[in-house]
């Protein structure tokens, strides 16, 4: 064998290693769900069994978990995403000097634990508005704890696609008569509709997926993930296991649709370079019929 | 109503830099207006400043004897061609064309009627529903021009419009542009830091350096008549040489220069002992000798020959450099060789000493 | 306070930004430039401002300074709050440090060890996190191929989209004295009683380098991506071992990336809950859960956040240690 042929090898093996270290786990976790004994384990196997899925639907508390879930994230992006959209246009704004620092304090929520972001939050907040005021709730510091970091994320998203905007389309659109509030609404926003759409993805899935943060300031409710770590610290059955499997399948066939969305928009833009080229070829005719 | 630019001791300063110093001038309704100088010059920032993105530091921009200090560009009556088109990628070829009447809340069909009707202007007449992305270079920049005058400014302001086109259809577009200036007879303020663009389509020439304006008129007077020893330089070719002023006589100065005494004109009114430079465009240099001329005693360095014109480029004492440029007739000097150089004093300038466009060697 | 800190804020956020226009105008002289409210308009000026003036207030900084200051304070009934006993104090912190007044052993053995294990351990699991992700992110950055590396990032990010708590449950199936490798560790005759791999930590550590993979990954993929392909085609041609290449050509080029990555997977191993909670072994535990424990076991809010705000400054200290010996700056790595 060459040496390259040797090296090959040893990176296809490593590759091999890494995906079976990166799925594994998920893979031996998800086939447990199948199995009929009462801790999840693949060996003895007792039968396979969809029992697990059934006890699953009929968790009430698991159910309230998905709920409070569901509602913090949606609350989540309803902060988090204008809060970024805000952060990243100030960002392309701020006077140059005070720009690393406005970046270090943003970003810095990013880089906090999030079992601090919670601890603080909460006591921030039940300090500002006394413990019994209706906002000192659950669902409330949860929303506000998260978005604190989650609105970085969401800014960064902005940031990488505010790069690729041409300033002059600002320009330009005040130039023909345009309000500030026209421009954002019909240009800038049409712009930056991608990045929205993903910053409120990834708003979603991080809120739904916390626990650090999440653990401080849920109080006297639950969410999935404060639910499930109750249940995995007490011991542990198949449901959960059942519960992981379907949120990986949700995941993978969310990930598949946005691999094909996104392909199909690149050879969009092929066609449209396609075009463009043809009409270079043509030349160009006179503008003003004599 | 009547759209006189004028510039009221406009002065701009970015911080401590100073990009635009005491511009004053006054651009006549109906004018194809072109500024000229070389790159950071100032240019843009004068555009930008006269559509609303920038405010003078000192000085007024005044639109049809209006004071525009504090009216938002998008209170203005222009429109700017921008130097990048800055068209929207998301909208149509025709959405772009309408923005503006959208934006003024111009009803749907109205709207559609004057884009196609602009759509017609530009000859792109059924291409009004492709995207941006899918227009060629040329074809875009006709867009952005029929989106500026859709919103019907009363001046159109481009910024070096035709820069990032090749150079055929840079000659093509050229023409285009003068043709529908003339159409739609409004006011074009036109950039460039191309001389021959500038010289072609122009009424009228404004020529800056470093934030200057040198000096304000039609193509004609700017190339024969350069009023500072920059435009002289900058606008066409032409040679120079240093030196003292020992004579003055009327219209006419004569100075002393590493390669003898040369008198020209003195437009100028230029004093003994003054420093100036004396300009001889490569083409009035002759190798015959008549009256009333200067000579200039050269060595024939080398020779490029272009077709219907020949530069020959020639070396004289203190190793000063000069270039004749002599049409197909005339018979070429062999490399090598020594010439005397003649030139008529009336197609000689004396200007004051000044600096000089870079190329042109100064000392 | 809180009557106080309210109509407070929006005066703060006005005279924050008055002071950076003022600090503006004062550097750049006259500036020809619009102005902020000028160049966005009343209304979205307004909605900016707001938007960014309370999420810097209220959710980043005032929150993480009135924790600080809470920790100052003792614990206190209500009835005393504001009291005479109500007076800023070091007794938080001195308890983390020398444990209760009187302790016969002087300092907190437990938590002090618990602190030192965590930060050690961190450590332990930012550096195996890197020897782990370095081989993928060079693949990934100079060998794979447009849809080859489409398709990696893809299986990269989905694992990470599944929650925390249920990757360490998988962790713990795969653990557990009936799980997966027992089994085959029995099977195989190798050991004839099942190993205890959650006691032994290496569970929790196999569970934490899984979590944030993705978070060294992607800087280095980034740092190594922009690297000029010919240096390393260079040092191959001057007989460089591949080992010399990426010891002293690809890996002082990707400093920045890799003190990035580093930083955030220590951060977040160093702060970690979820895993600690599911793998850890009974009778060790991670710093956080101590703060976790201070907060709804003891119900020592006061002291909970002392305890908190030291591992914060532990986590800064590693941050700034670490630049320092990779000699990046911070705007390098937080890009
Ligand atoms: N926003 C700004 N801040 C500071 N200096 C600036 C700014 N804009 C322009 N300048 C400076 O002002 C000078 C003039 O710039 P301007 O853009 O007007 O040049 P120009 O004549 O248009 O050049 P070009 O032909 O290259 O477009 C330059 O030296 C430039 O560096
Ligand atoms: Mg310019």
């Amino acid at each position: 064998m060459t040496s390259k042929g040797i090296f090959r090898f040893f990176i296809g093996f490593y590759l091999l290693l890494f995906f079976g270290y990166l799925f594994g786990p998920l893979l031996i976790m998800g086939a447990t769900a199948f199995n009929n004994s009462s801790y999840p384990q693949l060996w003895p196997w007792e039968g396979g069994t969809l029992d697990w899925f059934v006890k699953l639907a009929n968790d009430q508390a698991m159910l309230r978990g998905i709920g409070n879930s569901l509602l913090v994230g949606l609350g989540v992006i309803c902060l988090a995403v204008p809060i970024g959209l805000a952060g990243a246009i100030v960002m392309t704004q701020i006077y140059w000097r005070a720009r690393g620092l406005y970046y270090l304090v943003v970003v810095s929520p990013l880089l906090t634990p999030g079992v601090i972001i919670g601890i603080s939050t909460v006591l921030f907040w039940r300090q500002l508005l006394g413990a019994d005021h209706p906002l000192y709730s659950g669902y409330f510091m949860t929303i506000l704890g998260q978005a604190t970091f989650i609105s970085a994320y969401c800014m960064l998203i902005f940031l990488s696609r505010l790069q690729r905007f041409d300033r002059a389309q600002e320009e330009a659109a005040l130039d023909l008569g345009a309000s500030n509030l026209q421009f954002f609404w019909q240009v800038l926003l049409p712009f930056l509709r991608p990045a929205v759409f993903s910053a409120a993805v990834l708003a979603f899935l991080s809120s739904f997926e916390n626990y650090n943060t999440t653990t401080f300031t849920i109080l006297a409710r639950t969410t999935l993930t404060t639910e499930l770590a109750g249940r995995v610290r007490q011991g542990s059955n198949p449901s959960l296991s059942a519960l992981a499997l379907l949120i990986i399948t949700i995941t993978l066939i969310g990930a598949i649709l946005y691999e094909i969305y996104k392909r199909r928009e690149d050879r969009r833009e092929k066609d449209r370079a396609a075009v463009a080229a043809a009409a270079e070829a043509e030349g160009e005719p006179a503008i003003i019929a004599a | 109503m009547s759209a006189d630019v004028e510039l009221d001791h406009v002065t701009i300063a970015f911080g401590n830099f100073i990009a635009v110093n005491d511009a004053s001038l006054k651009i006549n309704n109906g004018e194809f207006f072109s500024f000229l100088g070389p790159s950071g010059c100032g240019k843009t920032t004068i555009l930008r400043t006269v559509s609303g993105f920038l405010e003078p530091t000192k000085g007024a921009v005044r639109i049809g004897g209006r004071d525009m200090s504090g009216i938002g560009p998008n209170k203005r009556p222009t429109a700017l061609i921008f130097q990048n088109l800055a068209l929207f990628p998301l909208m149509t070829v025709a959405e772009n064309i309408a923005y503006g009447l959208r934006v003024r809340g111009m009803g749907r069909t109205e709207r559609r009627r004057k884009a196609e009707h602009l759509l017609n202007m530009i000859a792109l007449s059924d291409q009004g529903g492709k995207m941006v992305a899918e227009l060629s270079g040329g074809q875009k920049q006709r867009v952005a021009i029929a989106r500026a005058l859709a919103v019907e400014p009363q001046v159109l302001l481009l910024d070096e419009p035709l820069s990032a086109l090749d150079l055929k259809l840079r000659q093509h577009m050229r023409n285009e542009l003068r043709a529908i200036q003339q159409r739609v007879g409004i006011t074009f303020i036109y950039i460039t830091h191309d001389q021959g663009e500038a010289l072609t389509m122009s009424d009228r020439i404004a020529v800056m350096n470093e934030g200057v304006i040198q000096q304000v008129g039609d193509a004609k007077s700017i190339y024969d008549r350069p009023a500072t020893s920059f435009v002289a330089s900058f606008v066409g070719e032409n040679n120079s040489l240093i030196g003292k002023v020992v004579q003055v006589d009327g219209a006419y100065a004569q100075i002393k220069t590493q390669m003898g005494n040369v008198t020209g004109r003195n437009l100028q009114d230029i004093r003994i002992g003054e420093s100036a430079v004396a300009f001889i465009r490569p083409e009035k240099l002759t190798q015959h000798a008549a009256a009333n001329q200067n000579r200039l005693q050269t060595t024939v360095k080398s020779i490029a020959f272009e077709g219907n014109l020949s530069h020959v480029y020639l070396v004289g004492p203190g190793h000063r450099h000069l270039t004749m440029t002599v049409g197909r007739e005339t018979p070429l000097p062999e490399a090598g060789a020594d010439i005397g150089l003649h030139a008529a004093i009336d197609d000689t300038l004396i200007l004051p000493m000044g600096k000089l466009a870079s190329g042109e060697t100064g000392q | 306070m809180s009557r106080f800190l309210l109509p407070l804020i929006p005066v703060a956020v006005a005279l924050i930004f008055w002071g950076m226009a003022a600090a503006e105008r004062r550097a750049v002289g006259n500036v020809a430039h619009l102005g902020f409210f000028r160049r966005n308009g009343a209304a979205l000026s307004v909605y900016l401002l707001g938007a960014v003036g309370l999420w810097i207030l209220l959710l980043i900084v005032l929150p993480q300074l009135y924790m600080v200051e809470f920790s100052f304070r003792p614990r206190l009934p209500p009835s005393e709050m504001g009291g005479p006993k109500d007076a800023y104090t070091l007794a938080n912190y001195s308890y983390l440090i020398f444990g209760r007044p009187g302790d016969p052993e002087g300092y907190n053995k437990l938590h002090l060890g618990i602190f030192l294990r965590t930060i050690v351990a961190s450590i332990f699991v930012t550096m195996l996190n890197f020897a782990i992700c370095y081989p993928i992110a060079f693949f990934m950055a100079k060998v794979a191929k447009g849809g080859q590396m489409r398709l990696m990032v893809l299986a990269l990010i989905v694992p990470f989209w599944v929650n925390e708590i249920l990757r360490a449950f998988a962790f713990r199936i795969l653990f557990s004295s009936s799980g997966v490798f027992n089994t085959l560790l029995l099977a195989s005759g190798l050991v004839d009683a099942p190993v205890d791999f959650l006691r032994s930590d290496i569970a929790l550590y196999a569970g934490l380098s899984y979590a944030y993979l993705l978070l060294m990954i992607f800087p280095l993929y980034n740092a190594i991506e922009a690297m000029d392909s010919n240096q390393i085609e260079a040092a191959r041609d001057l007989g460089a071992p591949w080992w010399h290449i990426h010891l002293f050509v690809v890996m002082p080029y990707a400093k920045p990336g890799i003190a990035a990555g580093c930083t955030m997977v220590f951060m977040l191993t160093a702060g970690a809950l979820a895993a600690p909670q599911v793998l850890g072994g009974p009778s060790s535990l991670w710093f956080t859960q101590v703060v976790y424990n201070w907060f709804y076991q003891a119900f020592n809010w006061n002291l909970g956040a002392a305890y908190a705000f030291a591992l914060l400054i532990a986590c800064i200290i590693f941050v700034m240690v670490v630049l320092r010996l990779f000699k990046v700056s911070l705007g390098e790595i937080a890009r």
